[in-house]
C-alpha cells in the first residue's frame, strides 16, 4: 500500500496516523514478525522497521542497543528483505536504515530488493537533501517514497528546498536530540506544524522522543497528520517480559490520540 | 566554484539537525578566518601557548646510519606532545568567536581530549571529553589530565566501545545541544567543513617546514613522511607542498599485526591502503567495513592511528596519486621507536613512529631520494606503558 493512500484513508476516518519504528531483527527475525502483527493489531498505521547500522548517529541509546543486539544476532540486508517478504501485514512498511548501508548494497539494487518486499518508503536519518540526489531519482523511477526529516532549527530557505521534495510525509523532530530523548512537547511545535502546512499538502508526521498518549493528543491537536514511536517499543521488545501483551497495550493506547472526536 | 567535496569523498552525511550547525560553522569560519583580531589572537596562542614555532631537526645520527639526509619536524615539542594542540587552539578560539560556551570532543588515546582540555581551559570553555570506554581503561594516565585540566570526562559504553563511537557520541551530544556547543573534532574527519577548517588549522606544520627547509638546504625536500590515522598531522604537513609535484608525499598507516580482516574486525587500520568507499562519521571516504556495509573495529598498536576511516581529502589525494598510502606494521613502529630512542635521544608517540619505520626501510631504496622530512607527530611518553608491556623493560639486547 502506498503512505498517501494510507493517510488519505485515515483522514477519511478522521483519523491520524500512528507510525511504529522497531529494529529488525532485535532480537531476531521470528520476534521482530510477531512484533510487527502485533503493533498493527493494536492500530499502528505504518510500520517503520529499521535495519540496523553500527554506528547510528542519529539513534538514542535505547535504539542504538538494539541494532547491536540485532547485528550481533546476524541481522543484514540479504535477512532483511527476506524478514520483510514474509510479512502478511496489510500496512505500508518502511525501510530506516543509514546511509552507508545503501551505498554498500548498490542504490539501485536496494531500490530494487524493497520493491521485491513490497516496502512503500526510506528513511535515511544521515542522508539531507544534499546529498540524496542518486537515491531520490531511483525512488522516484521506482514509485517508492524518500521521506525526509524536519527539525525545529531547520531555518526558512532549507525548509522549502526539503518541502519541494517531500513525499510520502515529512518527518518532523520533535525537539533537538536523538531518538528516545525525553521529549518535551510545546507550542513552538504547533507554529511549526501551521508553517509547514501552509506550504505543502503532504502529511506531516512528529517524531522522537513520543511515548505517552497525552504527548500524542498534544501533537495532533497541534495539526499533525501523525506520530512516530520508537524507543517504547523497543524497550519493551529488549524487556522481554510479556511482549506482545504490553507492545498491544502501549500501540492502542498512542493509537487512541491519534483518533479526532 | 566552491564545494563541499573532494572528488566524490568529503560531503555532509549528518542528520538534518546538524545541517544548519554545520551551515553557521563554515560561515562563521570564513569570516573569522580572515578577521585580523582572530589571527593575532591565533598567532599569540601558537607562539606562547603552545610554543611554536617547533624546529626542523637534522637527524645527524639517523642520516648517517641510512645515507640520506633525514629531518624530524618536531611537533612533539608542541605543548601537550603532540601536533593536535595546533587544531584544538585554532577550533576553540573560532568557538570563543562564535559566542559558544561549551566544547566537546572526542578521543581515542586521550591525545585529542588533553589538547583539547587545554585549549578549553585557557580560553574558559565548558569542556567535555567522550572517551569508549575501553580506552578510559587504556589511557588512565590522560584521563586524569582531562580532569585535572578541569574537563569532564564521560565513558562510551556503546558499539565496539573505542574512538570511533566516542565520535558517535560527540556528535549525539552536538545534535542535542547545538545553541551553545561547539564540536570540537580532532582530526581532518567528519563532514564538511571539519576536514577544511582541521586542515587550515595544522597546515601551520607545513607552512613553516617550507621556509625552515629553504633555509637548510635551500631547496625542497625529495619527500615527506608523515603517520596517518585521520590524517590530520599528514596533511597538515603535506598541503602546504601539494602543488610542489616533485616532493613526494607518503602517508604511512597502520599496518597492525596483519592485513587480515574477519566479518567484524580489521587487524589493521590501513583503511586508504585497503579500505573501500563509505560513508563515516558524515562524510564519504576509504572505510574499513565487512560485505553488508557495517564498520569494522579496527586494530593498531598505537591508539592514535586506530581509527576505521580517514579523512577524505587524503583518501582523495591518495585515489589521485599526489600523496602515496603505504603502511607498516606493529612490530616495525615498535622498532623504530627503539631505534629513535638510542640514536637520536628522542622518545617518538608510537603513532610517529610509523612513519619513521617507513623511512628506515625504504631509505635504501631510493624511493624517498637524499632529502626526506618525517613529521614526528608526538612525543612517546605516553606510549611507555604500552612499550613496556611488549618488550620488557630490560633493553640490554635492543
Ligand atoms: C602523536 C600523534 N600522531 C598522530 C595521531 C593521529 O592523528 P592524525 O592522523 O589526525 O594526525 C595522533 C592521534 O592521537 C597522535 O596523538
Amino acid at each position: 500500500m502506498k503512505i498517501a493512500e494510507k493517510f488519505e484513508e485515515l483522514r477519511e476516518n478522521k483519523e491520524s496516523a500512528l507510525i511504529a519504528y522497531i529494529c529488525a531483527g532485535d532480537p531476531d527475525s521470528h520476534v521482530t514478525k510477531s512484533a510487527v502483527e502485533t503493533l498493527v493489531e493494536g492500530g499502528a498505521d505504518i510500520v517503520e522497521l529499521g535495519l540496523p547500522f553500527s554506528d547510528p548517529i542519529a539513534d538514542g541509546p535505547t535504539i542504538q542497543e538494539a541494532s547491536d543486539r540485532a547485528i550481533r544476532k546476524g541481522m543484514n540486508p540479504d535477512k532483511y528483505f527476506e524478514l520483510v517478504k514474509s510479512l502478511s501485514v496489510k500496512v505500508p512498511l518502511i525501510c530506516m536504515t543509514y546511509y552507508n548501508i545503501i551505498h554498500k548494497y548498490g542504490i539501485r539494487s536496494f531500490v530494487d530488493s524493497c520493491i521485491e518486499a513490497r516496502i512503500s518508503g526510506i528513511i535515511v536519518p544521515d542522508l539531507p537533501i544534499e546529498e540524496s540526489t542518486e537515491l531520490k531519482q531511483c525512488c522516484e523511477n521506482n514509485n517508492i517514497d524518500l521521506i525526509h526529516l524536519i527539525s525545529p532549527i531547520t531555518n526558512d530557505e532549507r525548509l522549502k528546498k526539503i518541502l519541494n521534495n517531500s513525499s510520502g510525509f515529512l518527518y518532523l523532530i520533535s525537539q533537538t536530540g536523538v531518538t528516545g530523548s525525553d521529549s518535551n512537547i510545546d507550542s513552538g511545535l504547533e507554529s511549526l506544524i501551521k508553517k509547514i502546512k501552509k506550504y505543502t499538502d503532504t502529511p506531516v508526521a512528529v517524531g522522537f522522543g513520543i511515548s505517552n498518549l497525552s504527548q500524542v493528543r498534544n501533537i495532533i491537536s497541534y495539526g499533525a497528520d501523525g506520530v512516530i514511536a520508537g524507543s517504547v517499543f523497543v524497550k519493551t521488545i529488549a524487556s522481554g517480559k510479556n511482549m506482545e501483551h504490553e507492545l498491544l497495550q502501549i500501540a492502542k493506547e498512542l493509537k487512541m490520540g491519534t483518533r479526532h472526536d | 566554484m566552491h564545494t563541499k567535496k573532494y572528488g566524490i569523498y568529503g560531503g555532509q552525511f549528518v542528520p538534518e539537525l546538524l545541517m544548519p550547525a554545520l551551515e553557521d560553522l563554515e560561515s562563521e569560519y570564513n569570516k573569522f578566518s580572515k578577521n585580523p583580531d582572530f589571527l593575532k589572537d591565533l598567532t599569540y596562542y601558537l607562539t606562547d601557548f603552545a610554543g611554536r614555532k617547533t624546529p626542523l631537526y637534522y637527524a645527524r645520527n639517523l642520516s648517517k646510519k641510512y645515507g640520506i639526509k633525514i629531518y624530524l619536524k618536531r611537533e612533539d615539542l608542541v605543548h601537550g606532545g603532540a601536533h593536535k594542540l595546533n587544531n584544538t587552539i585554532g577550533q576553540a578560539l573560532l568557538a570563543k568567536y562564535m559566542g559558544k560556551k561549551r566544547i566537546v570532543a572526542e578521543t581515542g588515546a586521550g591525545q585529542h581530549g588533553t589538547a583539547t582540555s587545554m585549549a578549553g581551559a585557557t580560553l574558559e570553555l565548558d569542556t567535555l571529553i567522550y572517551m569508549g570506554s575501553k580506552d578510559v581503561k587504556r589511557q588512565m594516565t590522560n584521563v586524569q589530565r582531562m580532569k585535572m585540566l578541569g574537563s569532564g570526562v564521560k565513558a562510551v559504553e556503546t558499539g565496539s566501545k573505542t574512538l570511533k563511537d566516542a565520535i558517535n557520541e560527540a556528535l549525539r551530544d552536538w545534535v542535542t545541544n547545538i545553541e551553545t556547543t561547539h564540536y570540537l573534532i580532532g582530526s581532518v574527519v567528519g563532514p564538511h567543513p571539519y576536514p577544511m577548517i582541521v586542515r587550515d588549522f595544522q597546515s601551520v606544520i607545513g607552512n613553516e617546514v617550507k621556509k625552515q627547509i629553504l633555509e637548510k638546504e635551500g631547496r625542497f625536500p625529495d619527500s615527506i613522511v608523515a603517520c596517518a590515522g585521520g590524517g590530520s598531522n599528514a596533511i597538515g604537513i603535506f598541503y602546504p607542498f601539494i602543488n610542489e609535484n616533485n616532493v613526494k608525499l607518503f602517508a604511512v598507516e597502520a599496518g597492525g599485526n596483519s592485513m587480515q580482516v574477519t566479518d567484524k574486525a580489521a587487524m589493521h587500520s590501513a583503511s586508504m591502503c585497503s579500505g573501500e568507499i563509505g560513508i563515516l562519521h558524515g562524510a564519504c571516504t576509504k572505510v574499513l567495513q565487512n560485505r553488508e556495509g557495517q564498520i569494522l573495529e579496527s586494530h593498531s598498536i598505537s591508539a592514535g592511528l586506530d581509527y576505521s576511516g580517514v579523512g577524505p581529502e587524503l583518501a582523495y589525494f591518495a585515489e589521485n596519486g599526489r600523496v602515496s598510502p603505504c603502511n607498516v606494521t606493529d612490530n616495525e613502529a615498535l622498532n623504530a621507536f627503539h631505534e629513535l630512542c638510542f640514536t637520536e635521544g628522542i622518545i617518538p608517540a608510537l603513532e610517529s613512529s610509523h612513519a619513521l619505520a617507513y623511512v628506515m626501510k625504504n631509505a635504501k631504496s631510493g624511493l624517498l631520494g637524499d632529502l626526506v622530512v618525517v613529521n614526528l607527530s608526538g612525543r612517546g611518553d605516553k606510549d611507555l606503558n604500552t612499550v613496556i608491556n611488549i618488550t620488557g623493560d630490560s633493553y640490554e639486547n635492543c
